[in-house]
């Protein structure tokens, strides 16, 4: 692995002036922040805010349109140190046209590891294993993932990145559409992960379950960051602005005003 | 039974094999992607490249199998740039297949008679070297399909993903493209070129509904296939019909037949499924009275829960506790 001599005192993720445009359109505008290795930072912010094209921006999913952002030293256009990155996507409800097995799917993270033409070799079967015992699935690896539920399946989706052991992960609101003990088990995940020294980057909605893991949280809005500094939710007790209240009108009475940034993204 | 030991039969029987074996492989691919027409629309603009061989004296084999590739190659470049869907692409690409193909071979003269045999099969006119062209080809087909089926899955299954682990997506997209092109030359003088896709996405379909997996899929799937090849052009010989026809027609009686049983499984296979255990769950006692004693062979699917079994028993769960049955 091309690892940098000075990688120990590098930041993992830093991005200068990064800017980001869809289509032309700038969605995350001059942003500057750095991450050091084994910290925990949640992405926070209201839907459009640009947190998913930012870390989609991270992994090389979206283009940088402007500035710099380099993972372990290296701009991320031309990245190569692929076994180093997790990526755990946001989990999508459309089902694949052909069955697979829940070690087949996370087979797949093994991928960044493994050479064409080569068949899987026992270190592969291992991990794979041992991925789907982290996250509380090793008696479903036989199992059709479509049968399991959202929140098992956005474990599978946790176990696939775990799978190719990774130092940094990068994770997209893996709390969408999730159950609360999938959450906790998510969580529980990741936080045996912080001491191992790995370094989480994670796109939340709310903190949830995760409260107690994150260490910093940056918040954007309209594709800036707003806010760099300790978790909110956290240290204000329970009370900090990063949940929904459930209406407690009836629905007939809630006035009808959308944001014009509702479902937008 | 000697018309099939005689040296036509053997080299069409033997055609029709590695096409069964490739069609379905390439196949289980395309569903994958939900690209299911994908064939329907290599195999169009291959009619194309057919009518060039027969207009210009060069084999039409040869040419097909250029035309094919560069006409996937096309369809993957419209779908991966999003300017037109793909089944927009799609749809330009079988008109324009078709019609140039007919422009050609009206040109060439000799006509419909002539590119007949490449729509819908032809047994009769393999020759050996053609013969001997397709297993190659499927053999490419085959050992590319396996060999690389980590990463092609991967990338067909989740492209973002599969990215992100550094592999070339557009090199295993276009890979794909090129093997299903590869393919329906391969197949076009068995089941023909209006009718390959069928063979490539029918067996798939047979398949899945008893597999769990995705190389179980796809090792279903190449047997259906075989099977519906060998039986077609065996019929075809018989009865003295195109290939084609007689391949897909046995088919799709496989899928008709095996639907049955293929829900049975997957309403078993489904009800198996152990229930989750939550923290709190409220416990009711089942209030009807309950004259039946729930064990092995009761009729009722078991199924687990956490430490225990519960009994499907008319749609509630119903699981022993002490002298009657709670609902879970």
């Amino acid at each position: 692995m091309s690892t940098p001599s000075d990688s120990s005192t590098a930041p993992v993720v830093s991005a200068r002036d990064v800017g980001v445009a869809l289509g032309g359109r700038p969605i995350v505008r001059g942003i500057d922040f750095e991450v050091r290795a084994g910290e925990v930072v949640a992405l926070l912010g209201p839907n459009g805010s640009g947190k998913s094209t930012l870390v989609k921006a991270m992994v090389g999913l979206n283009p940088v349109s402007r500035g710099e952002l380099t993972l372990f030293g290296e701009s991320v256009q031309r990245f190569t140190q692929w076994p180093r990155l997790g990526y755990v996507p946001q989990r999508s409800t459309a089902a694949a046209g052909v069955p697979a097995t829940v070690a087949e799917v996370v087979g797949g993270g093994r991928l960044s590891r493994r050479r064409p033409f080569r068949p899987a070799r026992r270190t592969d079967r291992d991990a794979v294993r041992r991925a789907l015992e982290t996250v509380g699935l090793a008696d479903r690896a036989r199992q059709q993932v479509s049968t399991l539920s959202g929140g098992q399946q956005q474990r599978v989706l946790m176990a696939r990145t775990l799978a190719g052991e990774p130092e940094l992960l990068v994770l997209d609101e893996p709390n969408a559409g999730v159950d609360l003990a999938s959450q906790e088990a998510i969580a529980a995940t990741l936080s045996s992960l912080v001491d191992t020294g790995a370094t989480i980057v994670v796109v939340l909605h709310e903190l949830g379950p995760f409260a107690g893991l994150i260490q910093r949280t940056l918040r954007l809005n309209e594709g800036r960051l707003v806010y760099d500094g300790p978790a909110l939710g956290s240290t204000s007790g329970e009370h900090g602005d990063d949940h929904h209240h459930p209406p407690t009108l009836p629905p007939l009475l809630l006035p009808s005003v959308r944001a014009p940034l509702d479902g937008g993204r | 039974m000697d018309i099939l030991l005689s040296p036509f039969m053997l080299r069409a029987l033997l055609a029709a094999a590695v096409t069964g074996l490739a069609a379905p492989a390439v196949g289980t691919y395309l569903v994958q992607r939900r690209l299911s027409l994908m064939g329907d629309g290599i195999g169009h603009v291959a009619v194309t490249g057919v009518a060039l061989g027969l207009l210009t004296g060069t084999s039409p084999t040869l040419t097909a199998v250029i035309v094919a590739i560069a006409g996937a190659l096309l369809i993957e470049l419209i779908r991966s740039s999003g300017r037109a869907t793909g089944d927009v692409a799609l749809a330009l690409l079988f008109y324009g297949g078709i019609a140039g193909g007919l422009l050609l071979v009206s040109l060439a003269g000799n006509g419909a008679f002539a590119l007949q045999q490449y729509l819908f099969g032809s047994i009769a006119t393999i020759s050996t070297q053609e013969m001997l062209v397709s297993v190659a080809l499927a053999a490419v087909v085959l050992v590319l399909s396996f060999a690389l089926l980590p990463q092609l899955f991967s990338v067909a299954n989740d492209e973002d993903y599969a990215r992100t682990t550094g592999l070339s997506v557009k090199f295993y997209n276009v890979l794909i493209s090129v093997l299903a092109a590869v393919t329906v030359s391969v197949a076009m003088r068995t089941v023909g070129l209006l009718l390959v896709s069928a063979l490539m996405i029918i067996p798939v379909a047979t398949a899945q509904q008893f597999s769990r997996g995705f190389r179980v899929t796809m090792l279903g799937a190449m047997a259906a296939g075989t099977i519906a090849a060998l039986t077609g052009v065996s019929f075809s010989a018989f009865v003295d019909v195109p290939p084609g026809a007689t391949i897909v027609l046995v088919s799709l009686a496989g899928f008709a037949l095996t639907f049955p049983l293929g829900v049975v499984v997957q309403r078993r296979r489904r009800a198996r499924i152990p229930f989750n255990v939550e923290a709190n769950e409220v416990l009711t006692r089942a209030n009807e009275p309950h004259g039946h004693v729930h064990g092995p062979g009761c009729g009722h699917q078991a199924v687990e829960h956490g430490d225990h079994v519960d009994y499907l028993h008319d749609g509630h769960r119903h699981a022993q506790h002490a002298d009657h049955y709670d609902e879970h």
